[in-house]
C-alpha cells in the first residue's frame, strides 16, 4: 500500500460509514448553518468551563456520527482523536464515558486529516474493521490557553484567524456500505519557513500545504485536474493567496479548484473574524458536514483533503522560535 | 520558492490595519478618557481634597469604572475600537488585571484568580518598581553627595 | 471657562500620548505587555529627570491617567521617601505612592470575578 516514503494507497475498501458535525452558535450562524448535525447555544453548553464544553462537543459529535453508522461504542475497534488543548484534554475528557480503545494523536489543526489517514492505514492492515476519527477546538479554551483573557480588551491583527468552535467525527469501516472511499493519502513532514508572527499562522502553513499537495501530486502523477476539490484545512484568506502564490511557482495551478475551511466556515465580511477560520474543529466539521453531504450525494467524486496544522506552542513563541507547521493529505473519491 | 522569498513574499503582502482610523481612534478615545479624568480631577479638588488625593480618586474611579464595563463584557468591545485609546490609560492596567481574574476563575479562586491575576500586568508592576529603586538609588547618592532632589 | 479649557489640554495630551501607543502598536509587533511595560519605565525616567511634573501642572489628568502617569508617581515617591527617609526610602517610596490603585484594581478583580463569566461576544 506504501507508494512512496509518507506516501499511501489503500487497496482495501475503507468506507466513510458515517459522519458528523457539531458547532457552537457562532458557527452555527455562518454560511453552512443548516448542514450541521447539531448547533450547540451559548458558549459553554451547559458545562462548567469552556473545556469541558469542548470535550461535550466532542462527544456529541463521536456518537452521532455512530447513529449515522448505524453501529454502537461497542463495535469500534479504534478511536483516534486529538485536540488542540494541554494534553489533549478536550478528547481525553470526551471519550472517557465511551469506552473504546483510545489513540491519542496531536497534530494541531492538522488532526482531522492525520486521524482519518491514521485510522485507514490501521484499516488496510485488516486488524481492525470499524474506527473512528475525532476531532474539536473551542474558541474560548483555545484563546485562554494561547492568547488572552476573553474580556482582555485588545486589537486582533488583521492576519489573525478565529479558532472555530466546533467538533467533526468519521466513522471508517471496511467494506462498501457507503460510496465515500479513502483511496489515499500523504503523511506531511515538519516543514518551518521561519515565519514568527503568531497572528499569521495562514503564511506559516501554507508551504507545509504545498509541500504535502506537491509530493502527493508528485508521487501519484496527478494534477489539479484530476480532482474536484482541493480542500486545505484553515490556511485562510493570507495562507490561502501564499499556497496559491507557491503552487503557481512550482507549476501547478489550483486556483480553480482550491477552497479553503478557514474560508468557508465564517462570512468573513459579515462575522468579523479577520483572515478567516482556523482550529482543529474547523477543518473537522467542514468536512463532515458540507464536504461529506456533498459526496454522499454525488455533487463531489473526487476531493483531496489537506488539514493545516501549526506545531508551535506558547513556550516556543515567547522563547524567539518560528513556527513548524505540517499537513497531512487524504484523497476521498466517491467510487471504489 | 527559497525561505527567504517566501518571507519577503509574506512581509509584503501582509494586510496592517487600516493606520489612519486607528490612529484616529486612538487619539479620540485616549483624549476622552483623560478629559473624563480631568473633569473627575477638577470636581475633586473642588471637594477640597489635595493635589494628590485628587489624583489617586481619579485613578480609582477609572479603574472601578473599567472593572464593571470588563465585567459586564463591554470593555473589549470599545477596546477593540480604541486600541492604545484604552489601553495606554489605567483603564488598559485595569482591563488586563480584571479580565485575568475573571478568566481564571475556573481554575479557582487561590490557584486560578490569585494565581493569574497579574498574568498580563505583572510585568508592568515588576519593572515599575525596579525602574523606581533605581531611581531611588540615583536619588539617594545625590542626597549623600550633597545635591538637592 | 478655565474649567473647559483645561478639558481640552487633557483631551490634547492623553490622546497624543495613547497615539504614540498605537503608533508602536501597528509598526511593531510588540506584545501589549512590552508596551506597557515601556511606557511605565518612561513615565519612572521622565518623572525622575523632572520633565513630568510642569507636563502634569499643564495638564493634569491628561498627563496623569496614562500609564506613563502611573511611572511619574513611582518615581515621585520614591524622590519623596529618600528625601524624608533616606535609604530605606528607596525600597519603601515606589509602592507606597502607587498602593492606591494596585489595591484597588486587586480588589476589584476579586469582586468582579465573583460575580460575573467571561464571555465569548
Amino acid at each position: 500500500m506504501k507508494i512512496k516514503r509518507g506516501v499511501f494507497h489503500f487497496k482495501t475498501p475503507i468506507c466513510v460509514s458515517g459522519y458528523s458535525a457539531v458547532v457552537g452558535e457562532m458557527e452555527g450562524e455562518g454560511p453552512l448553518k443548516d448542514e450541521f448535525d447539531r448547533v450547540l447555544k451559548g458558549d459553554m453548553f451547559g458545562e462548567k468551563s469552556f473545556e469541558k464544553a469542548e470535550s461535550k462537543m466532542q462527544q456529541i459529535a463521536v456518537i452521532k456520527a455512530m447513529q449515522k453508522a448505524n453501529i454502537t461504542a461497542d463495535e469500534v475497534d479504534l478511536i483516534f482523536a486529538g485536540d488542540l488543548l494541554n494534553q489533549c484534554i478536550g478528547t481525553s475528557y470526551g471519550l472517557r464515558e465511551l469506552k473504546i480503545p483510545f489513540v491519542g494523536l496531536y497534530g494541531a489543526c492538522s488532526t482531522m486529516a492525520e486521524s482519518i489517514l491514521v485510522a485507514a492505514i490501521f484499516l488496510e492492515s485488516s486488524h481492525v474493521k470499524k474506527t473512528v476519527s475525532v476531532t474539536s477546538s473551542h474558541f474560548c479554551a483555545a484563546e485562554r490557553q494561547f492568547r488572552f483573557p476573553l474580556e482582555y480588551g485588545g486589537q486582533r491583527a488583521l492576519t489573525s484567524q478565529w479558532t472555530a468552535t466546533a467538533a467533526g467525527a468519521v466513522v471508517l469501516e471496511e467494506g462498501e456500505k457507503t460510496k465515500i472511499f479513502v483511496k489515499a493519502g500523504c503523511v506531511g513532514k515538519i516543514i518551518d519557513f521561519g515565519v514568527k508572527d503568531i497572528n499569521n499562522m495562514g503564511a506559516a502553513m501554507a508551504p507545509a500545504a504545498a509541500d504535502t499537495i506537491l509530493r502527493f501530486f508528485k508521487e501519484t502523477s496527478t494534477t489539479p485536474k484530476d480532482f474536484d476539490l482541493i480542500l486545505t484545512g484553515d490556511l485562510g484568506e493570507v495562507g490561502s493567496k501564499a499556497l496559491n502564490k507557491i503552487m503557481q511557482e512550482e507549476g501547478f495551478n489550483l486556483k480553480e479548484k482550491h477552497n479553503d475551511c478557514g474560508l468557508m466556515l465564517f462570512d468573513l465580511k459579515e462575522q468579523d473574524v479577520h483572515s478567516g477560520a482556523s482550529g482543529p474543529g474547523c477543518s473537522a466539521s467542514v468536512l463532515c458536514s458540507h464536504i461529506l453531504k456533498k459526496m454522499h450525494f454525488g455533487e463531489l467524486k473526487n476531493v483531496l483533503f489537506i488539514a493545516t496544522g501549526a506545531l508551535m506552542s506558547t513556550t516556543s513563541n515567547q522563547q524567539g522560535e518560528s513556527i513548524p507547521a505540517v499537513a497531512h493529505l487524504v484523497h476521498l473519491k466517491g467510487e471504489v | 520558492m527559497k525561505k527567504e522569498e517566501y518571507l519577503k513574499y509574506v512581509e509584503e503582502t501582509t494586510k496592517r490595519a487600516d493606520v489612519k482610523k486607528t490612529f484616529l481612534f486612538s487619539f479620540l478615545f485616549g483624549g476622552l478618557i483623560c478629559a473624563l479624568g480631568e473633569a473627575l480631577r477638577l470636581f475633586f479638588l473642588n471637594f477640597s481634597l489635595n493635589e494628590k488625593d485628587a489624583s489617586a480618586c481619579v485613578s480609582c474611579f477609572l479603574i472601578i469604572l473599567t472593572a464593571i464595563l470588563t465585567g459586564l463584557g463591554l470593555f473589549h468591545k470599545i477596546a477593540k475600537i480604541a486600541g492604545a485609546g484604552t489601553f495606554v490609560p489605567i483603564t488598559g492596567f485595569a482591563n488586563s488585571v480584571i479580565s485575568s481574574a475573571l478568566e481564571f476563575k475556573t481554575e479557582g479562586f487561590i490557584l486560578g484568580v490569585g494565581a493569574k491575576i497579574f498574568v498580563i500586568a505583572g510585568p508592568v508592576i515588576v519593572y515599575g518598581t525596579a525602574a523606581s529603586i533605581i531611581c531611588g538609588l540615583v536619588f539617594y547618592f545625590i542626597t549623600l553627595l550633597g545635591g538637592t532632589i | 471657562m478655565e474649567f473647559l479649557v483645561s478639558l481640552i489640554k487633557a483631551f490634547v495630551v492623553g490622546g497624543l500620548i495613547c497615539l504614540i501607543g498605537q503608533i508602536i502598536l501597528n509598526k511593531t509587533s510588540f506584545p501589549p505587555a512590552k508596551i506597557l511595560v515601556g511606557f511605565v519605565v518612561a513615565g519612572v525616567i521622565l518623572g525622575a529627570v523632572g520633565v513630568y511634573r510642569p507636563l502634569l501642572k499643564f495638564c493634569g489628568a491628561g498627563a496623569a491617567v496614562p500609564l506613563t502617569g502611573f511611572g511619574n508617581l513611582l518615581s515621585e515617591g520614591v524622590k519623596e521617601a529618600v528625601k524624608k527617609e533616606g535609604f530605606l526610602g528607596i525600597f519603601k517610596g515606589g509602592f507606597s505612592a502607587c498602593a492606591v490603585g494596585i489595591s484597588v484594581t486587586i480588589v476589584f478583580g476579586l469582586i468582579i470575578a465573583l460575580i460575573f463569566k467571561p464571555k465569548r461576544k
